[in-house]
């Protein structure tokens, strides 16, 4: 059996907040941004991180890059405990594990040409400057960019956002990782632009090979690249298995309201009221037991005492009482 | 009071609440003028929700704000009309307007919930509305405020609250019950919930059509998410490049389009419930440069259909079939060109 | 003048690869002023027509002291002591200069490295860096440089290493919150994920915009510094072999110039300082706007 490139075994992402003053006074002194989560990535894998803001998606995406690190329980790139990389070691993750950004514009140096930017990557992994040239070109022609040659000298203010974004991506697979992790790639880009990125997202998974992970709050979105999907809410995993079968028959309360709520382009959609409660989640003051509990249409008495530990049914994991065996 | 989508309250029931004729708005930049809406017709009926659809650069933010004149200030109407319940807003003098923004017209502008004042109470700024415009006493506002979390489904007790103690989405409401407060005729919301998860979102545009039902006002949203457009509008227009292109009851824009554009659009948006993943086909290109548009169709250099006459010759809006407009010299060919549509490898052939 | 120079393209370039603020009016006024005094000081020999410290005599054997300006070829006129006041102006831009440029580097310098060390690094650095500006931002600035002056011999570099070891603290907090900012830009963080070492990333994302604003905190230091000059040579403890304006001052108080009306005892060193002073500040107006161009327009 092959090792799972990614694997993350009760990832737990704590902030501390306040101080000791307002925790004597019963305010929360803790965010649990991510709070015991556990997947496995194999290679080749595309997986859809999906939730709304506060779920702890983007937590996730940044532990695997390295932008964070676990406060506890374990996150584990091809074997290797990300938190502890040191040195060659650590420099070797960071050329095989990229990560896209949501907002190009913020995402590269304004004061940076095109070239420089993408140079930065190689630069660091050593590469001989003979070969910059070309690999930069190839790394653009890769996003589509067509005419790459001429993005080479001008400044970010100067291209689109979709060309922007596609440069981001450019530089991401520039050193032609193992693993990707896209957050919200699309999500500040205009509408009509959205679609082509994601082409080439897709395009480049499957010629690269990539394993991926795509961070997203929009369900159609992470449809259309992964074939996999984590529903996340409050720092812990609800649902994860296929991504058809989760969109056709969701198990999980929190997912069949997730797919109850996004608006189709057919003007007789069903405007059923969605299966959830008002509310927003709140990360400082999670619900004892089941975090989904407060908003459950279907929760009882066990939802506020246990934690529903993840169960196999039909081929997808649903951490939900409601498929407890004793029931 | 409740009254029906298509029923009016007062005045003839086939009267729009808003016509808009001939409505042209160019901003003037050192050295030229650019055009941002151009030539522009519809009308919003009584009690509807109408969607103003577009990608960005379109000109349906001007338009929406032209709507409260809250344009900028190098941006003029140049020419056209808009009436709205016989007065006509574009010759109005400022006081005139004024008189008429929040009573009887209210503008929800994008990202509302950055437009609260951090540092008031929300029945604060509940009150600048009620109290300073509406001049209701300080009871009668106090009930009116009441009332108005309740419409949007905040509890009362919030009212004391400081906005950066509301999620986005209620922020979004309370931004919705301000533009609520003096009960207007017709709310534009522009982008309502385009920064809102999927959860939110569904909900707040469920509260707009409990809105519009119960309280019969007209609602303007505009968006470039032609899903939120199919679950709560009545009628969509669509703009291209500052004009309108097509503009029509929802239903028959989704399934029976006549504009090239339309078309495109529909396979550029994932569909959760069809089957597969299907490609989305973007329209390939850019819309062109408003300063300088071209002489023909300003679709026509994207357009699949376009033929030398469509580039040559700018096709004005006429009315196709009962509530139908649309702007396309081929508009007669439509159900031949939409089979060829839906065919996405008639897109990629523009690429 | 310098506008119109300055204009041309070539030149424009050159000022603003150094970041030389000649954008604004005041700005420009500020740096010609900063220019003719530190021509007068480099010059100072050549400028001056005496010896600063010289105790004249006049023709007939008597000390030239109390003359008034013009007469005998004494610009200003002379001290009570006979010495010419012209000339000790010229060299007070000297010790002025002096104090003022490189304590104003040294705080700007010191103030950028804390605040980018704290900033950037965080965690126990930050603390203890930052519990340090507050021990410097609780220190009374004269008294202190007063009592090191007392402590070791007075002069001006003493007064330079006083100001340098409390007046970072202002330079420290700004540049630090600044660095805040910008470590969480997405450019900033897709650089550490593509693997660049922390010193590469200070000094080519978070460097280029930090300068701008240390030389901003720079240029009003220096205006800080000569004040501060003045102040304690007035007060006495300053370098008494070196002539400072301030020093002027504090000989003009203690010959009772005010009650003799002997108004060019005080009114060109005062002078001197305020436009020093004054022009230190236009320049960092200058900054101001390169740093924030939307203020105001």
């Amino acid at each position: 059996m092959t090792t799972p490139l990614v694997e993350v075994e009760n990832a737990q992402l704590h902030y501390k907040v306040g101080s000791a003053v307002s925790a004597m006074f019963g305010l929360p002194s803790v965010v649990k941004a991510v709070d015991g989560i556990n997947f496995r990535l194999n290679k080749g894998e595309s997986v859809g991180l999906l939730g709304e803001s506060g779920c702890g998606k983007t937590s996730v995406g940044r532990l695997l890059v390295r932008l964070e690190e676990v406060t506890g329980g374990s996150a584990r790139f091809d074997g290797a405990e990300i938190a502890d990389l040191k040195g060659a070691e650590l420099r070797r993750f960071r050329s095989r594990s990229q990560m896209i950004f949501q907002n190009p514009f913020d995402a590269v140096n304004p004061r940076y040409s095109i070239k420089k930017t993408m140079a930065e990557p190689l630069g660091n992994a050593g590469i001989a400057k003979l070969e910059w040239h070309d690999r930069i070109i190839k790394a653009l022609e890769l996003v589509r960019l067509a005419e790459p040659e001429q993005y080479l000298d001008r400044f970010p203010h100067q291209l689109s956002g979709g060309q922007l974004q596609r440069v981001v991506m450019a530089r991401a697979l520039i050193l032609e990782p193992d693993f990707v992790v896209a957050d919200e790639p699309v999500s500040m880009l205009d509408v009509s632009v959205r679609a082509g990125v994601l082409n080439v997202f897709r395009d480049v998974r499957d010629k690269l090979g990539l394993t991926a992970i795509y961070i997203s709050h929009d369900l159609a979105l992470v449809r259309y690249v992964c074939e996999r999907t984590i529903v996340m809410y409050l720092g812990r995993i609800m649902e994860d298995g296929p991504t058809e079968n989760i969109v056709r028959d969701p198990l999980h309360p929190y997912t069949q309201a997730l797919v109850a709520a996004v608006p189709t382009p057919n003007a007789d959609q069903s405007h059923e009221p969605l299966p959830i409660g008002r509310g927003a989640p709140d990360p400082r003051n999670p619900p004892s037991g089941c975090v989904f509990r407060d908003r459950c249409p279907k929760a009882f008495a066990r939802c506020a005492v246990d934690v529903p530990l993840p169960q196999k049914i039909r081929n997808r994991d649903v951490a939900c009482h409601l498929f407890d065996e004793a029931m | 009071m409740k009254t029906s989508s298509f029923q009016s309250w007062a005045g003839n029931m086939n009267e729009p609440l808003l016509s808009v004729k001939d409505l042209s708005i160019a901003y003037q930049v050192p050295g030229l003028d650019v055009v941002a809406v151009s030539r522009a017709f519809f009308d919003v009926p009584k009690g509807a929700i109408v969607g103003l659809v577009g990608e960005s650069g379109c000109g349906k933010t001007t338009m929406a704000r032209a709507f409260t004149r809250i344009i900028a200030d190098n941006a003029k109407i140049t020419e056209g009309s808009m009436l709205f319940d016989g007065q006509d807003l574009a010759k109005l003098s400022e006081k005139a307007m004024n008189d008429l923004r929040w009573r009887d017209i209210a503008f929800v502008p994008q990202s509302a919930m950055n437009s609260l004042d951090p540092v008031y109470r929300v029945e604060y700024q509940l009150n600048e509305v009620l109290r300073g415009r509406g001049g209701l006493s300080r009871a009668q506002a106090r009930k009116r405020a009441v009332e108005l979390f309740e419409l949007v489904g905040i509890e009362a007790n919030r009212l004391r609250d400081f906005p950066h103690q509301f999620s986005g989405g209620m922020r979004q409401r309370v931004a919705i019950a301000l533009a609520l407060a003096l009960n207007p005729k017709l709310i534009v919301a522009d982008e309502p919930v385009t920064a809102l998860d999927v959860i939110v979102q569904r909900q707040i545009l469920d509260q707009m059509r409990d809105l519009q039902r119960d309280l019969g006002i007209s609602i303007i949203i505009v968006t470039h998410d032609i899903s939120v457009v199919a679950y709560i509008c009545d009628r969509t227009v669509v703009m291209y490049a500052g004009e309108v292109v097509e503009d029509c009851d929802t239903k028959t824009l989704l399934s029976a389009p006549l504009h090239p554009y339309t078309m495109g659009l529909k396979n550029a948006f994932p569909d959760i419930a069809s089957a597969g993943s299907g490609m989305l086909t973007p329209i390939s290109g850019a819309p062109p440069d408003l300063a300088r548009p071209p002489s023909g169709c300003r679709f026509a250099a994207r357009c699949p259909f376009a033929t030398d006459h469509c580039r040559a010759v700018s096709p004005t809006l006429r009315q196709f079939a009962a509530g139908h407009s649309v702007a396309c010299h081929r508009a007669d060919e439509a159900v031949v060109l939409r089979g060829k549509a839906e065919n996405p490898a008639t897109w990629g052939e523009m690429a | 003048m310098l506008e119109a120079i300055a204009s041309r393209g070539k030149i424009r370039r050159m000022f603003g690869a150094l970041k030389v603020p000649v954008g604004d009016n005041f700005a420009v006024a500020g740096l010609i002023i900063y220019v003719l005094f530190m021509l007068t000081a480099i010059f100072a020999p050549v400028l001056a027509p005496f010896d600063p410290t010289e105790i004249l005599y006049s023709t007939d054997y008597e000390l030239a002291s109390d003359l008034l300006p013009g007469q005998e070829g004494h610009i200003l006129g002379t001290t009570s002591l006979g010495r010419d006041i012209f000339s000790q102006i010229v060299f007070g831009a000297r010790s002025a200069l002096l104090v003022g440029l490189t304590a104003a580097f040294m705080v700007a310098f010191i103030g950028t490295i804390v605040g980018l060390l704290a900033g950037y690094f965080g965690g126990w650095i930050d603390m203890i860096l930052m519990r340090l500006a507050d021990v410097a931002f609780g220190i009374p600035f004269l008294p202190f440089v007063i009592v090191i002056s007392a402590f070791l011999e007075p002069s001006i570099w003493n007064t330079v290493i006083a100001m340098a070891l409390v007046l970072w603290r202002d330079t420290a907090r700004v540049i630090r919150s600044q660095v805040l900012t910008l470590r969480s830009r997405g450019y900033v963080e897709a650089a550490r994920v593509a693997g660049s070492s922390d010193l590469k990333i200070i000094v080519r994302h978070i460097a280029p915009n930090i300068v701008p604003l240390s030389l901003l905190y720079g240029s009003i230091a220096i205006g800080w510094a000569i004040l501060t000059e003045a102040s304690i040579s007035f007060l006495g403890f300053g370098d008494p072999d070196s002539i400072s304006w301030g020093y002027m001052l504090q000989d003009a108080f203690a010959s009772q110039a005010l009650s003799r009306q002997a108004y060019h005892w005080f009114i060109p060193p005062g002078m001197a300082i305020i436009f020093v002073v004054s022009a230190g500040f236009f320049i960092s107006r200058g900054y101001e706007n390169l740093l924030f161009p939307k203020l105001g327009r």
